[in-house]
């Protein structure tokens, strides 16, 4: 792989960008992988490069359905925290947060991890008790965050109305090493990465069967035809209980419609993250001048990758009242993806009944945060054949034990 | 130049002329114009920088695809940026500025990007700013920001209003050309109720400015003639200035109106959003030309030509002197016939077709323009504007031929549908091989509710290019549709439209056919983004092949237009780069909104006071007036405590306290939730959702209960009384009531729908107001009671009864959270007030005072009662709160209990509710704060085994005291837990009984 630098811009620059190669290859599949990788999202990607990286395992394909990047890791609003309540939750969330600091590098890929400071507001003395318990779990678990008083968020954060007519902010917890990536470049990076380690992304690909042999997983059954192997990865999201179906088991998981939406881009005016969960919206502002906007998920179960208009209403009232300038934006895009809801909200990263394989979902409205520490643990237990210490707590079994992992204390959105 | 002519311009007015600022100058217009109309009225033709070179840019098009001249409008209160110029209506004293230049627009530092250009392909952010890592937060991305955006943010809160409207019709035509007003003219005469929208202020569509005829007559006036029979019906709704923003499900349309100008200064109603459903839809929102992409092509003074002949015919406004066209259609000559008719020069069509058919050349040559088949633009000359073109040969890399001076360029490059509504909720597309464009597949509609196409298209935007079956497709439409929703076969007398064939188009998508990478690179798809064609076969040669990795890597059809000019020429290139046909690339996802709607206009009404408005006790004025410190509780808003002048908030507490536990309080708690549940299945509906049995509890009787979560968590607590065998009424927390509302229809609707069972929620129905502390009794009884019993035989602790205080009908609960003797009396909301101030003329000589929910908090939690919301989380059972007491053995279920059967609920090691007591008294543990045991757990975080859950300072015991879950803690009384605090420093604290005041409950059972 030629690296990406400065030099190279010049020297392809000179030449009508005529030597830039491929980012990716497009290969056809072979009959047969160490390890198969269904779902080319960001967490599929992102186990498969640490497999190779790791664990060495580089005979891998990764099984796309549609085009790389194009479910959830293309449709999010890229927030990156781990101010998460739960130990098992703030290790995993922070793993990833400070694989992205040094991501670009690591990939030779610009990510745009852009640590400008995550900031959730507290509109209630509830809240308020909320996020100082989330502060003291923080600072127990080495995770850098700090309850701050009404007047440092409008420091932060001027445009911010302290003192709105509805809901006062009272202060916030303040994340000041979160922040956002583009979510495209993510999936990009891990692409090309992977393809470079010989790994072969097979797009437009769709799994239609999983095949199983004496209890044991031995292949898929695909468009493109059989593949064989006898580690199978399924990363799926919305597309989870399906794929589980097929393996020939159920799943705690729901999918609904999460939405979002952008205005037209606008010269800066905010610098950091907000999420005010008392009136339920969050907003942020991308490189290109968009206001990054969302809320909550639709209240009924679908897969299609669109929403109610009811639910864009109300985030957006809930933001005017919180950003009273943005009145005067326009709405350029709304769109909806699907997300896949588990029953404590957290993840599922596990064994599953059928042996080989492997199931990793359940990353609901949040994952993009999560997306190197989830490969990371991922690729540690389809290596290992069982779960690394990230992702013990995440396993299936918790649910018929009991053990949830419930963050929704510490935050309604669960972005 | 560009410039008014003196006759001419359909829609304005001569006699009315506007004067406005551009950029400190002072112009004119006049009435009708648009921002745009009026800008190239005065020989504006740059107008604005393009995104990411900041090159110069000029109107391309005359309507809402318009990429380049977005402006900023207005000031203070009413700024708006990113103002679509061709859209916008001009008025007197309006004040514009161009956008995204510095200093100015002429001469803009930011164009140095321009120079460099060659080095900021696609996607270079993604191969560069890595090195060194800090740099991109602190210098790289900080300058990208501020190159980037497009205008300004506003400054200031919007003054303006805005309103939802609701519209219930059984056909919405969309779209105000000649296909929509058929199909209206139809649908009204069979009785349907028809809503017809035009985003433009007036109707006609396309057909105004193409001359076209019907029945003899001109379009115009048959359009005139449509719209005024139209009016006088009573079943039509006809609206200018609606624009249809989305479809969704169900057929479920957003229309968005504009009502005003912008003219006024003051505040104003604004805009308006319709959502409207209709039975079916009809799309006939038109099609959009297409640009030509050729080196150079956005130069000031390119544009499309059919924006050339609607600025002409229109607005009486000359684009410029000398107009070359550059075509591969018929459509195009129409330009150049106006143009010359108007006196203007055009010295020739550069036409890509080999050949033109005989009619139309005779026609043109013999106004004296030249026809150049077979030739292309190889670049236009100009730095600011247009100079001229150099014309090559279609066939060949950009050779010039000649050059030929012009300061206009119109280009055409046929036209494409508006098929974004269609495809909003699902509708298919397919690819028009006569006409190399995307047109509805009829055959896969989006669906309605009853799986049937909810909607249609007809006209141009069906693909219907020429007026003689555009107008027929209306009626036909129309017909399909009255036949479907009447069940009968309207007779319909279609009208006709006249007009002779066109010649086919040849697709073009980039010339001349094989231009070298050189001119490629200066050829632009995306105005507004910056996207070149090379840009586009770059990503195709990177591997970004799926239409939606060029879009996202490149930002093809990202900008604020979404593409409307760019995204099919963008797909032609990518399929011919990949070798592969044009559908098989496919389209990218269309998306509301079709235009940009501002935030204001979807927030409506519900701003301010009336964002989630505020729910008011009947008390809620008189705490206002009475010093009451207001704290947001869901929708409600509680006193925390009552302030007296010179008193701190801590002090008033700590009276409010003390004076309930020794004289007497008087409590607001109507915020409490009130579920009335009746049937004859009531008892063993609640059987299910509490966790005690309800079905036993004897009428006249209160009993404490629990509600947990499907996963065994508990969920909320609340008294419930037996009102008579059929009838409780359940008692929610305040935050709870309509979630557990919501939660006991979701099991009655869905699981237990046979059940005969009712639930309403009374919440505000009944005021609830607690009398409490050892004075209570006698203050009530003072108020003079009928048909009561106070006497503690007569109402014991849990019991409740029925008559009347004061005169007012109460029912009134003996139940306590402070561990005090306590009333709890419901009234008619609408005689609480009455009630209150009763209450406190009576209570005078027993001292009584109001108190809010601080000193509530405190008291509960010195009576070691939990709270939801402090001492669970979503996390804790019942079991951790020792509370098991109140879980049903014999019950064969109810909600939760099989999921508090698995092993991790039984597990020894939960944490579990007990008090703590600091070594330091006066200390008060921080709120959330954990406890450690100095080890480090498998993840490498200090080890928690605990963490107070509600903290205070209690004045009754003079000490602070703190209620916390520990793991293990009931068995670990008396043991000292380390508490780090977030400054480094540790509290210690004793865990003991979680009740500190009153255990055997002296003071409660009097
Ligand atoms: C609107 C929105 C906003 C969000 N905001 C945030 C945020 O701010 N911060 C945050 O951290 N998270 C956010 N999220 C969540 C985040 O996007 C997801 O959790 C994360 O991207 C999931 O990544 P993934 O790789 O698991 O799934 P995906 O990216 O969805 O990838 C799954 C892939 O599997 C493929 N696939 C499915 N079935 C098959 C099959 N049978 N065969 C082959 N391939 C198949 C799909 O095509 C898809 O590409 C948001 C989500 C949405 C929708």
């Amino acid at each position: 792989m030629r690296k990406y630098s400065v030099a190279a811009i010049v020297r392809e620059a000179l030449r009508y960008n005529a030597g830039w190669e491929r980012a990716w290859r497009s290969p056809e599949p072979k009959k047969q992988y160490d390890a198969v990788i269904i779902g080319a999202g960001g967490h599929g990607l992102a186990t498969a490069y640490y497999l190779g990286k790791n664990h060495g395992i580089k005979n891998v394909a990764i099984i796309e359905k549609g085009w790389l990047g194009g479910g959830n890791t293309g449709r999010n609003t890229t927030i990156i925290r781990s101010n998460y309540l739960q130990d098992s939750s703030a290790a995993i969330y922070e793993k990833a947060r400070s694989l992205y600091e040094t991501l670009s590098q690591e990939l030779n890929y610009n990510v745009m991890f852009s640590p400008r400071g995550v900031m959730m507001l507290a509109q209630t003395e509830h809240e308020i008790r909320g996020y100082r318990r989330t502060a003291h779990a923080n600072n127990l678990q080495g995770v850098e965050t700090e309850f701050i008083d009404p007047k440092t968020v409008k420091k932060l954060c001027p445009i911010i109305e302290l003192s709105g007519p509805r809901f006062p902010v009272l202060g916030a917890l303040w994340q000041p090493r979160g922040g956002t990536a583009r979510h495209d470049a993510v999936a990009w990076g891990y692409a090309r990465a992977c393809s470079d380690m010989g790994m072969d992304i097979i797009q437009k690909c769709e799994v239609t069967d999983i095949l199983k042999s004496n209890g044991k997983v031995v292949g898929v059954e695909t468009t493109k035809g059989v593949i064989k192997t006898h580690n199978l990865g399924i990363i799926v999201a919305g597309n989870s209980s399906i794929l589980a179906e097929k393996a020939g088991f159920r799943l705690p998981i729901e999918s609904v419609s999460l939405q979002a939406l952008v205005s037209e881009p606008v010269k800066p005016c905010m610098d950091v993250v907000v999420m005010a969960n008392t009136v339920h919206g969050y907003m942020s502002q991308s490189d290109k001048g968009e206001m990054v906007i969302g809320g909550g998920t639709d209240g009924f179960n679908n897969y299609t990758q669109r929403g109610s208009f009811h639910h864009i209403e109300e985030t957006v009232r809930a933001l005017i009242e919180t950003f009273p300038i943005i009145s005067r934006l326009k709405m350029l895009r709304q769109w909806g993806g699907v997300v896949d809801v588990t029953g404590d909200r957290s993840p599922i990263i596990s064994k599953t009944p059928l042996e080989g394989c492997f199931i990793n979902c359940g990353w609901g409205t949040g994952g993009f945060k999560a997306i190197p520490g989830s490969g990371w643990a991922m690729a540690e237990t389809m290596a290992n054949g069982s779960p690394s210490q990230l992702a013990s707590a995440f396993s299936l079994d918790r649910f018929r034990e009991g053990r949830f992992i419930d963050e929704s204390v510490a935050a309604g959105v669960a972005h | 130049m560009s410039s008014r002519l003196s006759t001419g311009g359909k829609l304005i007015d001569r006699s009315l002329s506007k004067e406005f600022m551009f950029n400190g100058r002072r112009l004119k217009g006049f009435e009708g114009d648009t921002l745009a109309s009026a800008l190239l009225a005065n020989d504006q033709v740059m107008v604005g920088r393009s995104f990411k070179y900041h090159r110069p840019r000029g109107i391309v098009a005359s309507g809402s695809e318009e990429p380049n001249a977005l402006m900023e409008t207005g000031s203070g209160s009413k700024l708006e940026p990113n103002q679509r110029a061709t859209t916008t209506k001009l008025f007197d004293g309006m004040r514009v500025k161009s956008q995204n230049h510095w200093p100015t627009l002429e001469f803009d530092l930011g164009a140095i990007n321009s120079t460099f250009s060659k080095f900021f392909p696609a996607g270079f952010y993604y191969k560069t700013f890595i090195h060194p890592r800090f740099a991109w937060k602190y210098l790289f991305e900080p300058i990208i920001r501020k190159a980037a955006g497009l205008g300004n943010a506003p400054k200031e809160k919007d003054c303006d209003t805005y309103e939802y409207f609701y519209a219930h019709v059984d056909l919405l035509i969309i779209g105000g050309g000649i296909a929509g007003l058929a199909a209206a003219s139809s649908a009204v005469k069979s009785g349907l109720k028809v809503l017809i929208v035009e985003q433009n202020d007036y109707w006609g569509g396309r057909a105004i400015v193409d001359e076209i005829n019907i029945e003899n007559g001109s379009g115009s006036d048959w359009i005139y003639q449509q719209v005024k029979s139209l009016s006088n019906e009573k079943n039509v709704n006809l609206r200018l200035n609606m624009m249809a923003a989305g479809v969704y499900d169900h057929g479920y349309v957003l229309l968005h109106e504009t009502l005003t100008d912008g003219s006024n200064k003051k505040m104003e109603l604004r805009q308006r959003l319709w959502r409207v459903r209709a039975k079916q839809t009809i799309v006939a929102t038109g099609a959009i030309e297409r640009p030509l992409a050729f080196a150079g092509n956005d130069l000031p003074g390119v544009m499309l030509a059919s924006a050339v002949r609607d600025y002409l015919v229109n607005f009486g406004v000359s684009c410029g002197d000398r107009t070359v066209i550059v075509t591969n259609n018929d459509d195009a000559y129409r330009t150049a016939i106006l143009m010359k008719n108007a006196g203007l020069e055009v010295p020739c069509i550069i036409d890509a077709r080999p050949s033109v058919s005989e009619s139309l050349s005779k026609q043109v040559q013999s106004l004296g323009i030249k026809i150049l088949t077979g030739k292309a633009v190889s670049t236009v000359t100009g730095s600011k504007r247009v100079e001229g073109v150099a014309i090559c040969s279609h066939a060949g890399s950009g050779e010039v031929l000649e050059t030929v001076a012009c300061d206009c360029v119109a280009m055409s490059g046929g036209w494409s549908p508006v098929v974004h509504l269609w495809s909003h909720c699902g509708g298919k597309l397919e690819w028009d091989k006569k006409n190399y464009m995307f047109k509805p597949d009829l055959t896969s509609a989006p669906l309605g509710a009853n799986g049937e196409g909810m909607l249609t298209v007809a006209g141009t935007a069906n693909g219907f290019l020429i007026s003689r079956d555009v107008l027929s497709d209306g009626y036909t439409k129309s017909k399909e549709i009255i036949k479907a929703l009447t069940g009968k076969v309207p007779k319909i007398s279609m009208e006709k439209a006249h007009s002779g064939d066109e010649s086919e188009i040849l697709p073009v998508w980039f010339m001349p056919q094989g231009a070298t990478r050189k001119l490629k690179s200066k050829t632009w798809l995306d105005f507004q983004n910056d996207v070149k064609v090379s840009d586009v076969e770059l990503a195709a040669q990177e591997g970004f092949e799926s239409v939606e990795h060029t879009k996202r890597y490149t930002t093809l059809g990202m900008a604020t237009d979404q593409g409307k000019l760019s995204n099919i020429n963008g797909l032609a290139v990518l399929s011919n780069s990949l070798n592969v046909s044009i559908p098989d690339v496919g389209t990218t996802t269309f998306r509301p909104p079709f235009q940009p709607i501002s935030l204001g206009a979807i927030a409506g009404e519900a701003r301010h006071e009336l964002f989630k408005p505020i729910r008011k006790t009947s008390i809620h004025n008189w705490i206002n007036a009475n010093g009451g410190v207001w704290e947001p509780v869901a929708d409600w808003r509680r006193p925390f405590c009552f302030q007296r002048n010179g008193e701190s908030i801590k002090e008033a507490v700590e009276r409010e306290i003390v004076n309930t536990r020794t004289n007497c309080g008087i409590l607001d708690a109507s915020t409490l939730g009130k579920i009335l549940v009746k049937g004859p299945d009531a008892a063993r509906f609640l059987d299910m959702i509490y966790t005690n049995v309800m079905s036993n509890l004897k009428v006249g009787k209160c009993r404490y209960g629990l509600m947990c979560s499907e996963n065994g968590f508990l969920s909320d607590d609340g008294v419930v009384a037996r009102l008579s065998d059929d009838s409780y009424l359940c008692h929610t927390t305040s935050g709870g009531s309509d979630r557990i509302h919501a939660h006991m229809e979701e099991w009655l609707q869905t699981e237990w729908w046979d059940w005969k069972v009712y639930t309403l929620n009374l919440t505000e129905q009944f005021s609830q107001i607690a009398i409490v502390g050892p004075k209570a009794r006698q203050l009530i009884e003072k108020m003079g009671v009928d048909g009561l019993d106070l006497s503690p035989e007569g109402l014991p602790f849990m019991g409740f009864s029925e008559g009347f205080i004061a005169g007012i009908s109460v029912r009134i609960f003996r139940i306590s959270f402070s561990g005090e003797l306590s009333y709890e009396i419901a009234v008619p909301a609408l005689k609480a007030q009455e009630f209150w101030d009763l209450a406190l003329i009576s209570g005078e000589e027993f001292e009584v005072m109001p108190y809010g929910t601080e000193a509530l908090h405190v008291m509960r939690a010195e009576k070691g009662f939990i709270m939801i919301g402090d001492e669970t989380d979503g996390t804790v059972i019942p079991q951790d709160l020792g509370l098991d007491w109140a879980i049903s053995k014999k019950k064969e279920d109810f909600i939760g209990k099989r999921a508090q059967m698995r092993s991790f609920m039984k597990s020894e090691n939960r944490w579990k509710l007990v008090g703590l007591k600091t070594i330091d008294p006066s200390v008060v543990l921080p709120d959330g704060c954990y406890a450690v045991d100095g080890e480090s757990n498998s993840y490498g975080h200090k080890n928690m085994i605990g963490r107070v859950t509600s903290s205070y300072f209690s004045p009754t015991l003079e000490r602070s005291i703190a209620l916390a879950l520990v793991e293990n803690g009931p068995d670990r009384m008396n043991e000292i837990l380390n508490f780090p605090n977030l400054d480094g420093s540790v509290t210690k604290a004793a865990i003991c009984d979680p009740v500190f005041f009153d255990k055997e409950g002296k003071n409660q059972n009097v």
